[in-house]
């Protein structure tokens, strides 16, 4: 074929474009690929409450830092009277509120959403250059003591920590760790003590996510650089496996709160876990993606366009249908307008009074031929009375209760009109036979079109990724190439059999 | 139904609908050029201009008006064929053998009265039978009359006959023979018997109707094995002139042959169906292949008619190879 080459680099591009920005949409703005998808998202709130000195006061909150497991959300601090900023220092994050004035006891909340996210994988940021911890005496020869016994029983940054964690809490207790123990508290000793051996540690504080807790503090644990992330150690019980419900607050030596004007400061943290849909979500996200999106659009359009994005759909099943497997339709995307219609009506109520009127249709038309109309008029005869036929089928199920009936209003009129039309002229023509194997053809089209658009699945992702209908378009300009047979040719060519 | 496995098609090199689409009408067919054969009243123009015979063009009307006083324009015609200038596959043609008190007869000996036809003219016009329900024109001309030949063979209307003309080769042709069924019109897929023809001779090869092998005709029971096209060299020198009427490469021409006059041209097709393979019980692919390797592309008509007897023709030394042997039967309707 001419062109073949140009051609399959466009399909190729088109049906990689389609993909490749879907798959990256899903990555970056975490759009569901799934309907109904859920995911659990943390509201953390911290509470912070001290005794203003009556002058100017400021009070910074160190905020979580960026981690793996944990995709940040929204966070709100506002607090009346009080300036509210983030600022970004290095790697930590603070909350900076201010006053002018402020007197008596303040209360602040800090409030955080968090997706929990399994899959969400950061790089880490490696420790600066170790600084060996000074140490005075006699706790310098008590930690190199401590230190030498360890270091011929363990291989790495782990096993040390390992291992220092389980000499620490052995009983009965080591003397040097008993020394220790009275200069320093057990998190900052662990830390110095790994420090010393040429480890990176540093103590950070933990905050443990559990649905419904109050006024929870942030519990201290040590982290161990090794060579490529750090892990989590507890200070008693060793190693942190299970970090999914643990958040990391602050990582860095300055305090968690600092309060400057106020006394008796005091943080505490809250926190419920909800489910939410991640279309919600993502549809809260604001990121600059959206803005160009489905999304932006009034809830009226998004409902609108979430039936015309489903054309392609349909347009596709007859593309494939009629060049793959050599169908007739009457009018070509006719069956695309009748799936769309069956979309509102369900299957057997849609076919039952597609049937019923363009049958009662057929019989008027029968009547009207003799009647001598030109085309136009005839048309427009055939429209009102259809709407006719329409309103006393409606009035009449409903009568008799069945509500099913109402819903034949969403058959486009016109296209019911013309269906008619085309019946009653293919009648005449090629008689009845051809009607059936036309309209036949065409309900199993639109029959097929109306099973893959109804899917969940389909209609979620023709509606939040539109530019998987790039690829739709590669496929259909793929097939409109296909100069093979069709398959009922195989069954019209059958006389070609064995000879 | 029985199916066929596609390689087995392939082999016997039969031309698929999307292959035909593709390869063969959109790449030979400019499309500027389709009105020219989709209006039967610029075809027939055109033809008249170059010479080519066609039926005698009566009457055209073109509004409400001139159907009124159609019967003043019908008074002294005894019979005449009423045609969308654009109708497809068939559609909105009406042939009118003869008429009695009662009102005019139809080539299927129903009678329709006057007011009949005026409704049928006024649906004409309205775009009713045509494509895309386009305002038309009808056209009246004069009903052909077939040859002793065909007489026999033919209950209602006149038998045509289809040629592939490929950039200006005639390359298949097939006979085709209104039934009862097909209600006088010659689609086969409306039930008319196609009787495949050999280029070489004009001899039929093959009958078939509704895509089975037949021997007899369905209604008269007339054998169909041994029908020979008359006029055979000048009918396909008249389809190979289409091309250069036309400019289409890939063409399907509808001739007729009458009693007085010989082969006419009955209509043009720019889209010609694919049942003639079925007809010729052969594909269509080799013969297509053989044209588009050739290059030279300057010939003369009455050279390109030898060319494509001597290539497409079935050889007498094979014995005059038909297929009527292993057919069944037909029986009379």
């Amino acid at each position: 074929m001419n062109h073949q080459g140009p051609f399959l680099f466009l399909v190729v591009l088109l049906f990689i474009a389609g993909i490749g920005t879907a798959s990256f949409r899903h990555q970056t703005y975490r759009i569901p690929l799934l309907p109904g998808e859920q995911q659990t998202v943390w509201q953390v709130e911290a509470r912070i409450e001290f005794l203003a000195l009556g002058r100017s006061t400021q009070i910074f909150l160190t905020l979580p830092p960026e981690q793996n497991g944990f995709q940040p959300m929204e966070e709100t601090g506002a607090a009346p009277g009080f300036g509210f900023s983030v600022e970004q220092r290095g790697t930590q994050r603070r909350a900076h509120w201010t006053k002018r004035q402020a007197s008596g006891v303040q209360t602040l909340f800090y409030k955080l959403e968090l997706v929990q996210d399994a899959s969400r994988d950061i790089e880490s940021i490696p420790p600066e250059p170790l600084v060996f911890p000074r140490w005075d005496e006699p706790y310098r020869t008590a930690q190199s003591q401590v230190i030498e016994a360890l270091l011929p029983i363990t291989a790495d940054a782990h096993s040390m920590a390992v291992q220092l964690i389980g000499l620490m809490q052995r009983q009965p207790v080591d003397q040097n760790v008993s020394l220790l123990r009275d200069r320093y508290e057990d998190p900052e000793l662990l830390a110095r003590l790994l420090q010393s051996a040429g480890i990176a540690a540093r103590r950070v504080q933990v905050l443990e996510l559990e649905d419904g807790r109050r006024r929870q503090s942030l519990t201290e644990h040590i982290q161990v650089w090794r060579g490529d992330r750090w892990s989590l150690y507890h200070p008693v019980s060793g190693p942190v496996t299970n970090t999914e419900n643990l958040l990391l607050w602050q990582t860095e030596t300055p305090a968690v709160l600092e309060v400057v004007g106020g006394t008796n400061s005091r943080v505490s943290f809250s926190m419920i876990s909800q489910s939410r849909s991640m279309l919600e979500l993502a549809e809260g996200n604001r990121d600059p993606g959206f803005a160009l999106s489905l999304y932006s659009l009034p809830i009226a359009e998004q409902g609108m366009f979430k039936l015309i994005m489903l054309l392609p759909v349909g347009a596709l099943v007859v593309v494939i249908m009629r060049i793959l497997v050599g169908i007739r339709t009457s009018g070509t995307f006719m069956p695309v307008l009748i799936a769309l219609a069956f979309l509102q009506t369900d299957l057997l109520p849609g076919l039952a009074s597609f049937l019923l009127v363009v049958g009662i249709g057929l019989l008027i038309r029968s009547y009207l031929s003799s009647l001598n109309l030109l085309l136009v008029a005839r048309i427009a005869t055939l429209v009102i009375l259809v709407i006719g036929i329409i309103s006393v089928f409606s009035v009449v199920s409903y009568q008799l209760g069945l509500i099913g009936g109402l819903t034949i209003t969403f058959f486009p009129m016109i296209i019911l009109a013309w269906t008619i039309e085309r019946m009653s002229i293919i009648w005449e023509e090629e008689g009845p036979k051809e009607v059936v194997v036309q309209g036949g053809g065409s309900l199993l089209v639109a029959t097929l079109a109306f099973l893959l658009m109804d899917q969940p699945l389909v209609r979620h992702l023709a509606f939040n990724f539109p530019e998987l209908h790039l690829s739709i378009l590669a496929l259909v300009m793929i097939v409109g190439r296909y100069t093979g047979y069709r398959l009922l040719e195989l069954g019209r060519f059958a006389s070609f059999e064995n000879r | 139904m029985s199916w066929i496995d596609p390689r087995a098609l392939r082999r016997r090199g039969v031309l698929g609908m999307n292959r035909r689409n593709v390869a063969y009408i959109g790449r030979y067919n400019d499309r500027a050029h389709y009105p020219l054969v989709d209006n039967k009243l610029k075809t027939k123009l055109m033809a008249r201009k170059l010479g080519l015979q066609v039926p005698d063009l009566l009457h055209v009307i073109h509004t409400q008006h001139e159907i009124e006083g159609v019967e003043r324009l019908l008074e002294d015609l005894n019979s005449f064929v009423v045609k969308p200038a654009q109708g497809s596959g068939g559609k909105g043609i009406l042939v009118i053998r003869g008429r009695t008190p009662e009102g005019y007869r139809k080539s299927s000996g129903d009678l329709v009265s006057t007011n009949d036809i005026k409704r049928h003219l006024t649906n004409t016009i309205s775009g009713l039978h045509s494509l895309g329900g386009r305002t038309d024109v009808a056209i009246i001309e004069s009903l052909v009359e077939t040859t002793d030949t065909f007489s026999a063979v033919s209950v209602e209307g006149v038998p045509d006959i289809r040629l592939i003309v490929f950039k200006g080769f005639p390359v298949m042709g097939m006979l085709r023979l209104a039934t009862h069924e097909s209600d006088g019109k010659a689609n086969l897929h409306q039930g008319a018997v196609g009787v495949g023809l050999d280029i070489g001779s004009g001899r039929a090869i093959a009958a078939v109707q509704h895509n089975r092998l037949i021997t007899a005709h369905p209604d008269t029971g007339v054998d169909l094995t041994g029908i020979s096209v008359p006029n055979w060299p000048d009918l396909l020198s008249l389809a190979a002139r289409c091309f250069e009427a036309t400019q289409l490469g890939y063409l399907g021409c509808d001739i007729v042959i009458d009693r007085h006059r010989g082969p006419l041209l009955l209509e043009l097709n720019a889209r010609p169906g694919l049942s003639i393979q079925i007809a010729n019980d052969e594909g269509l692919l080799p013969r297509l292949a053989r044209i588009e390797a050739l290059d030279s592309p300057f010939m003369t008509v009455q050279d390109r008619v030898r060319e494509a007897m001597q290539w497409f023709g079935r050889s007498e030394a094979a014995g005059q190879e038909t297929l009527f042997e292993d057919a069944e039967p037909a029986l009379p309707a």
